[in-house]
């Protein structure tokens, strides 16, 4: 919910996913937003295109594949689709070889699957005294913008409670930046909703495809790892696409107006992917993800007045404008909004020039037994060291923010996504296991 | 149990698919009229002819040795064409039945027990008889067998409880409840397959229907368990219901030979049983009062164990990376159980109310670890 972002440049697009700067082919791949081509030029790539159009959200983008190879994970820089099922599991194995090859079965799933295939022999028509090898329901939806995005969570590298101490001899390729998490006020984590050895983000136009992909996931790995969580996620909070309409959190105020774009490279590249010399290797091009379950007190903050309410964020609730200003767009004065207010708070110019790509999701699992909603945001931010923002950041709004009033940071998880998967012969996480 | 049975071995449908549908026994002598004689005495079964025609089969039987006799025709899985039971020393009894063209045997049981005295025999002409893989007709043989013996096992231990029950010891009862279940447990697919015995002795307090008497309908071993470990006191109508479930068990213990038992519904039911522990006693459902679920849960698992053993060398050739991925997963799921249990030969499991949800999870992840791969297995068999 660190809602600002430093003036980002002015789009240049290259390609999000890709190895970018070929600007031939940039208009051969749109997520819409006023013809910008983001994740096009992709080292090779899948050959799914589909050419931008000129409105905001172009129709066809809903249907559209988004490549799955590339020098970088899809999923991070590319457009923010509406629908998120996110997954954190266990490596229940404790065979290294096994683990290689998990990660081996899911990237050629997961490759098909965001081409909107089946797995494995399909869904119907095998033998019929077996179950089909795909479950079927994703049969005759489109690829829906389906990304499927890794990570290696720090028990990956440690081992884990049942003091199974680098189970996988990965402890020496832990990377610095893999921090656990510290404890900050006002943490309520629950121990089933947080943590993890792997990680994978599902987003998707259609729920149904993102969760079909979550859910063919686990079961190819089922005796390697288990399910130790996850989340589904109806909105997004966040968007990587300045040029489209900024989305709500479900405070009902603008979320992420200043979010890192996925055209700015030189945004990206700064404060999203990890450089070449940051080490470790494996990591280079990839990036740190944090994710949280953050719970509202969606009752009370209803009952809270309008001002209240905008002097909390530090923005109007209706057009979004920083206090004192008119647009949206406009870059706000800090000064002029309250010490406590969440926008001044996490903006960067308070933070070091901290930014972080976030691409959250609100949620709601129902009611809570005491007929309160249980709802919130499931947070997702995307940064090249968490120790230089997730943490500062945080460490500042778990202090202060007076937002706190009205949230409860109830789940918690950080992981470590590697690069991007780059040909047909790659896999998820061969420079870690190399 | 399951609160809707989808069994995969109805044994209603396959004794109407059988052209078996009776198996009279006529006192008339029906030699001269093209029956096959049966010679039983203690120690042999001698047939008449060993080749006849298929379509309608008459047995004429005469029992020459001391003691009471069975005679069976079975197909080549063990499955049961025709019996007839309760030969006294020295009658004679005539048995008929429509068969088809094949192999089948022909069993004389001294005494009624045991596996009996055999003779090949075969039907001919009328169709060509149905291709059989050998290794796989022993396979399902041996788990017929299986399921016979658990039900023959299973009634002593019933009657223990029963007896308790009876005679208003609870903790007696309590102590002989989940043993008189293994039996069942293990082979519940197959014990499921008859559709009318097991909402008699496995129904759950939730699986009755709307309109139906908690006292009048609800009968079996949970109505029991409900009344030892929640009501703590035994009424003179769970004595009855305790000699119901005997009546109800003998049954079972009558139909189990008939059962219809498949290479592909024995790779089945052992899903199957792990579906049970999944949606029953890994949540603690299935034992919500005595919290015995892990007995039931063993008993569950090593039922498909018993079926994956028995069709593991047509399996294992078939698909070895399979057979090697169930050997580990059972491996890991029986050390995993081992954990809750006093000892490896004990029945005595850790009450389930005492397991906390880490290990829960940790039980629930063991078996969907194992059912994934035993999924694979039917295809793997027929492959």
């Amino acid at each position: 919910m660190t809602d600002e972002t430093e003036q980002g440049g002015p789009a240049d697009a290259g390609g999000a996913n890709g190895t970018a700067r070929a600007p031939s082919r940039r208009s051969v791949i749109g997520w819409g937003g006023a013809g910008l081509a983001l994740g096009a030029a992709v080292a090779g790539g899948t050959t799914l295109a589909l050419r931008a159009t000129d409105s905001p959200e172009p129709a066809g983008s809903a249907g559209a594949a988004v490549p799955f190879h590339g020098a970088h994970q899809a999923g991070i820089a590319t457009a923010v689709p509406d629908r998120l099922h996110f997954a954190a599991f266990d490596v229940t194995t404790e065979n290294r070889a096994e683990l290689i090859q998990l990660l081996k079965d899911w990237t050629a799933a997961a490759s098909l699957m965001t081409e909107g295939r089946a797995v494995g022999e399909g869904a119907f028509g095998g033998v019929p005294e077996a179950p089909p090898d795909d479950t079927g329901e994703a049969a005759g939806l489109k690829p829906s913008r389906l990304t499927l995005t890794i990570g290696f969570g720090p028990s990956l590298f440690t081992g884990d409670a049942k003091a199974r101490q680098d189970r996988f001899g990965l402890a020496k390729r832990r990377p610095g930046a893999l921090v656990d998490l510290p404890k900050f006020p006002g943490d309520n984590l629950d121990p089933a909703r947080s943590g993890g050895d792997l990680c994978v983000q599902a987003c998707a136009d259609d729920p149904q495809v993102a969760v079909h992909a979550i859910r063919n996931l686990a079961r190819i790995g089922f005796g390697r790892i288990a399910i130790r969580w996850s989340q589904l996620g109806f909105g997004k909070t966040s968007s990587t696409t300045p040029d489209a309409q900024t989305p709500r959190n479900l405070f009902g105020f603008k979320d992420g107006t200043r979010n890192v774009a996925g055209t700015d490279t030189a945004a990206l590249d700064r404060h999203v992917w990890v450089s070449a010399d940051a080490g470790p290797d494996w990591m280079a091009g990839g990036s740190y993800l944090v994710a949280r379950r953050i719970a509202m007190r969606i009752e009370s903050w209803d009952r809270t007045s309008l001002q209240e309410q905008e002097d909390v964020f530090g923005r109007d609730k209706g057009e979004g404008a920083p206090v004192g200003k008119a647009r949206e767009h406009d870059e706000p004065f800090l000064k002029s909004m309250l010490p406590a207010s969440h926008v001044r708070l996490a903006h960067p110019d308070s933070n070091g020039g901290a930014r972080m790509l976030r691409r959250g999701y609100s949620y709601t699992d129902g009611t809570d037994g005491l007929g309160r909603l249980d709802a919130g945001l499931f947070f997702l931010a995307y940064q090249h060291d968490v120790r230089e923002a997730f943490i500062p950041v945080q460490r500042s709004l778990s202090r202060s923010d007076a937002l706190n009033e009205y949230i409860q940071h109830v789940g918690s998880a950080v992981f470590a996504v590697p690069p991007g998967v780059r040909d047909k012969d790659d896999w998820w996480g061969r420079g870690l296991f190399s | 149990m399951r609160p809707v049975r989808l069994s995969l071995v109805t044994a209603v449908a396959a004794v109407a698919a059988l052209t078996t549908v009776t198996a009279c026994a006529e006192k008339s002598d029906a030699e001269g009229n093209g029956a096959v004689r049966v010679t039983a005495t203690d120690t042999s079964c001698e047939v008449s002819k060993k080749e006849f025609p298929a379509g309608h089969l008459q047995l004429a039987v005469e029992n020459k040795g001391s003691k009471v006799t069975e005679v069976y025709v079975l197909f080549p899985d063990d499955r049961i064409v025709t019996e007839r039971e309760n030969i006294g020393a020295g009658t004679k009894a005539n048995i008929t039945a429509e068969i088809k063209a094949g192999d089948y045997e022909i069993a004389c049981k001294p005494g009624m027990k045991g596996k009996g005295i055999r003779q090949q025999v075969k039907a001919t002409g009328g169709g060509k008889a149905a291709k059989r893989d050998p290794q796989l007709d022993a396979a399902v043989a041996a788990y017929r067998q299986y399921t016979l013996e658990q039900a023959e096992e299973t009634l002593p231990k019933a009657k223990v409880f029963a007896e308790a029950v009876k005679a208003g010891d609870i903790e007696a009862a309590k102590k002989a409840y989940a043993d008189s279940r293994i039996g069942w447990e293990r082979t519940e697919p197959v014990a499921e397959s008859f559709g009318d015995i097991d909402p008699k002795v496995d129904l759950r307090e939730d699986g009755l229907e709307e309109g139906q008497d908690l006292e009048k309908d609800w009968t079996g071993w949970h109505r029991l368990e409900k009344a030892l470990w929640q009501d703590k006191k035994i009424t003179p109508r769970d004595k009855e219901l305790a000699d119901l479930l005997i009546t109800d068990l003998t049954v079972w213990q009558k139909k189990v030979g008939t059962a219809e038992i498949t290479p592909t519904s024995m790779a089945n039911g052992a899903k199957e049983l792990l579906d049970e522990v999944a949606s029953g006693k890994v949540t603690g459902e299935e034992e919500r009062y005595s919290h015995t679920d892990l007995v039931d849960f063993k008993a569950n698992v090593e039922g498909a164990e018993k079926s994956y053993a028995l069709l593991k060398p047509v399996a294992s050739k078939n698909d070895a990376e399979l057979t090697g991925e169930l050997d580990t997963q059972f491996a890991a799921l029986n050390t995993l159980l081992d954990k809750y249990r006093e000892d490896r030969m004990s029945y005595v499991f850790t009450s389930y109310d005492t397991v906390g949800e880490p290990e829960r999870k940790e039980l629930s992840d063991a078996v969907n670890a194992l059912a994934e791969p035993l999924s694979k297995l039917a295809a793997a068999v027929v492959k």
